[in-house]
């Protein structure tokens, strides 16, 4: 009888691995040097270190546009900002909980549709007395328009702010309700076809949205009499404001009671049923969050651009934000941050100025291929290398999320009850299990 | 409305062919494979290809008799070889190191593959926005009984191909050894291992054979429609996907029942309600089922694996 090679019994029939040195092995805290030097942030608590971290990120930031006034880049570094919040919003949904979004695109079409025809002259709504007191708040002016008075709505920036970070929310709860009893795989494909009916109803329902066309001429913000126009710096000071305010709510989320039923739910949902969790409310809780944001930030998009059309939310957008997201690590509020950036900023600084010097090049050496070559194309390309590549080489993220390790492994529980057993005297099993599960939250 | 109907049959044909490989994939393995829409997209251009190889361009006549059934046989067996090797190289570089991987990254990764191949055809198309297909198929119409509904020779064509391939699918998961080891691993990978059955074979086979299949539709495409684009994978695998959904996901022959259903849908519906919203319809069946039926009009109730 010959003996079967270890590798191929199954993984439940692997003999359970001892480590060396056990106690040792769970209980150090690696010292945090870098090349023998004592860092300066050393002595910092994590929670304070991830704090002053942000806060030299954004106070950068905000003194950017005095170093870089140029219109364009600031421009440019808005919208990073929209995608910055975008990928944040998805973070609640595919990095806290769990649940992959396909379609969360959509949110940010109607986020965007929300406030432009709240702040446009689309919807053409015959005057009546319930328009009354909106006129009073200067929201609603009576115009005017062929045989009747018409209503035209044009809503406040700061207000439709939050109501369509609510109207998202709502839709994500109507989207979410019937879809998020289903299993996780049945969720994306049903979050791709929402992402698709979207645009598509956005496109077909003309006689409200004026479909292809997109909505014409949305009113921008103002504040205390100073209008926002067609300037990039105010956006870029607003978006900046938007972003360090989901951050701070994505913090206070991840550290908090739903947080933590996120975490239990993402790792193991059958488990985390028994304790006392209910599944279907604290998904559709995150899936109602991220859509609030997304609903932010489509609101942010149509007040800068002044206009939106369907073709603005496909299925491109979706992916575009899943990418970051995966790129800087599920569930990494920093990372994802990062992930947001590194790639707009590529897409809109580095694949241009690739194009241009390859256009150089090719025109001073009369290379036909390459005067012609479009790098912009390459777009989808470098978006697949990098799902591909981050999921088979480094899952978790150019900046790692602190709670990706699972409490307990296989191999730690022998480890402990080794330990225990040497050592009967020295600690319960309890307690050994709770200094180790705090030393790696 | 009997000619829709007709129609309809030939969209379900390819729907199904389409929706066989999602259904197949996911009995096994339990993960919806998006690549799966770009290497149905990918087999329309290597049929044109193929086609273009043997010096039919966009400009060749319609062929008849022998030298017709010749040359679509071996465009098929050939595009069908190349999907289907694509399939499972694809499987081996990109899926294998996944295995036993929980959660949303293998579906993750194969999103990323299917943008990878997308973005290849795009640059071996040359941007090309549409690529016309050759018209090797004689446009001869017959009308059934008198009626004014055309069957047209390219939909017999399409059906006699599409029967063909079910039916040998059909033999080959029924009576080979290598079905019966297949649908053994769909019911409990972890037993079928103990029985001595190589799963990383099994599901290699069953991306090869997905895939193949997908090549077979996406000719039935080009033929259909006469065109192809890099984009065409997106809604038309999305469209099968609801087929593989609608008949029962794990379930072969309900995706063919769904394929089918899809394909009168589609057909029916740019009728009766307009072609903008066909795709509406579609997936607010997808979603309908899913929410009131999930497990399809032919699925059973599986337990869900911890």
């Amino acid at each position: 009888m010959s003996t079967t090679p270890l590798d191929e019994a199954p993984d439940s029939l692997q003999p359970p691995v001892y480590a060396a040195e056990p106690a040792a092995n769970v209980a150090a805290v690696p010292p945090r040097r870098a090349f023998g030097v004592r860092l300066p942030w050393a002595g910092l608590s994590s929670s304070r270190r991830t704090f002053i971290g942000w806060a030299i990120a954004v106070a950068a930031l905000a003194l950017l546009p005095l170093i870089d006034s140029n219109g364009g880049d600031l421009d440019n570094f808005a919208n990073a900002g929209t995608f910055v919040l975008l990928a944040l919003g998805l973070n609640v949904v595919v990095g806290f909980a769990g649940l992959l979004d396909l379609g969360y695109a959509a949110f940010f079409a109607l986020g965007a549709y929300s406030y432009g025809l709240a702040a446009s002259f689309q919807l053409k709504i015959p005057w009546s007395i319930i328009w009354l007191p909106f006129a009073w708040l200067n929201q609603v002016t009576e115009v005017r328009f062929g045989n009747g008075d018409v209503a035209q709505l044009h809503f406040s920036y700061w207000v439709m702010l939050p109501l369509s970070a609510l109207i998202c929310a709502g839709f994500g709860i109507l989207f979410g309700m019937p879809t998020l009893r289903l299993r996780g795989d049945y969720l994306a494909i049903v979050t791709l076809g929402f992402g698709e009916i979207v645009p598509i109803v956005l496109r077909n329902a003309s006689g409200i949205t004026n479909g292809a066309q997109g909505l014409p001429g949305v009113q921008t913000p103002s504040i205390f009499g100073f209008s926002f126009g067609f300037e990039s710096q105010p956006y870029y000071y607003l978006i900046l404001a938007l972003a360090c305010l989901v951050v701070f709510v994505s913090y206070r989320l991840q550290y908090s009671r739903t947080g933590r039923a996120w975490l239990a739910l993402r790792e193991d949902e059958l488990a985390a049923g028994p304790m006392g969790i209910n599944p279907v409310n604290y998904k559709l809780l995150a899936f109602a969050i991220g859509a609030g944001i997304a609903g932010m930030a489509g609101t942010f998009h149509v007040a800068k651009l002044t206009t939106a059309t369907p073709d603005m939310f496909q299925f491109t957008v979706s992916t575009i934000i899943l990418v970051m997201v995966v790129l800087g690590g599920m569930g990494s509020i920093p990372g994802v941050a990062l992930g947001a950036v590194l790639l707009t900023v590529f897409q809109g600084l580095i694949l241009g100025s690739l194009n241009t010097w390859a256009h150089g090049i090719g025109n001073a050496t009369g290379i036909a291929p390459l005067k012609v070559i479009d790098f912009t194309q390459a777009n989808q390309l470098i978006y697949g290398l990098v799902l591909v590549l981050m999921m088979l080489y480094r899952r978790q993220g150019l900046i790692p999320a602190r709670r990706t390790v699972r409490a307990l492994s296989v191999v730690d529980q022998t480890t402990q009850a080794a330990a225990v057993d040497s050592n009967p005297r020295s600690a319960s099993p309890r307690q050994t299990e709770s200094s180790n599960l705090a030393s790696r939250c | 409305m009997l000619q829709q109907l007709v129609n309809g049959l030939s969209l379900g044909m390819m729907y199904a062919l389409l929706a066989l490989g999602f259904t197949m994939v996911y009995g096994i393995i339990e993960l919806i494979n998006f690549a799966h829409f770009n290497v149905f997209m990918s087999g329309t251009f290597f049929g044109l290809w193929f086609l273009a190889l043997l010096g039919y361009g966009r400009t060749s006549r319609p062929l008849s008799g022998g030298a017709l059934i010749l040359v679509l046989l071996a465009t098929f067996l050939v595009t069908m070889l190349m999907t289907g090797v694509l399939g499972a190289v694809i499987e081996r570089l990109c899926l294998k190191p996944l295995r036993g991987v929980s959660g949303t990254a293998p579906m993750i990764t194969t999103i990323g593959v299917s943008l990878i191949l997308q973005s290849l055809i795009l640059f071996a198309s040359n941007f090309a926005n549409n690529v016309p297909f050759p018209g090797i198929v004689p446009t001869d119409r017959w009308s059934v009984l008198g009626t004014p509904v055309n069957v047209t020779l390219k939909n017999v064509l399409l059906w006699v191909s599409a029967f063909v391939l079910m039916f040998v699918l059909d033999a080959f998961v029924r009576r080979t050894w290598l079905g019966k080891a297949m649908r053994a691993t769909a019911q409990d990978p972890e037993a079928a291992r103990m029985m001595g059955i190589r799963i990383d074979i099994i599901i290699l086979v069953t991306f090869f054979i997905g895939s193949a299949l997908a090549g077979a539709a996406a000719l039935i495409f080009g033929l259909y429609y006469g065109l192809t684009s890099y984009i065409v994978g997106y809604l038309a695998g999305l469209r099968a996907f609801t087929a593989a959904v609608l008949g029962g996901i794990g379930n072969i022959p309900g995706a063919v029942l769904g394929g089918l259903l899809i394909g009168m849908v589609e057909s029916l519906s740019g009728q009766f309600i307009g072609n903008a919203w066909s795709d509406a319809v579609i997936f607010a069946i997808l979603i309908v089922v899913l929410v009131f039926k999930p497990n399809g009009i032919l699925g059973m109730q599986r337990p869900q694996r911890a």
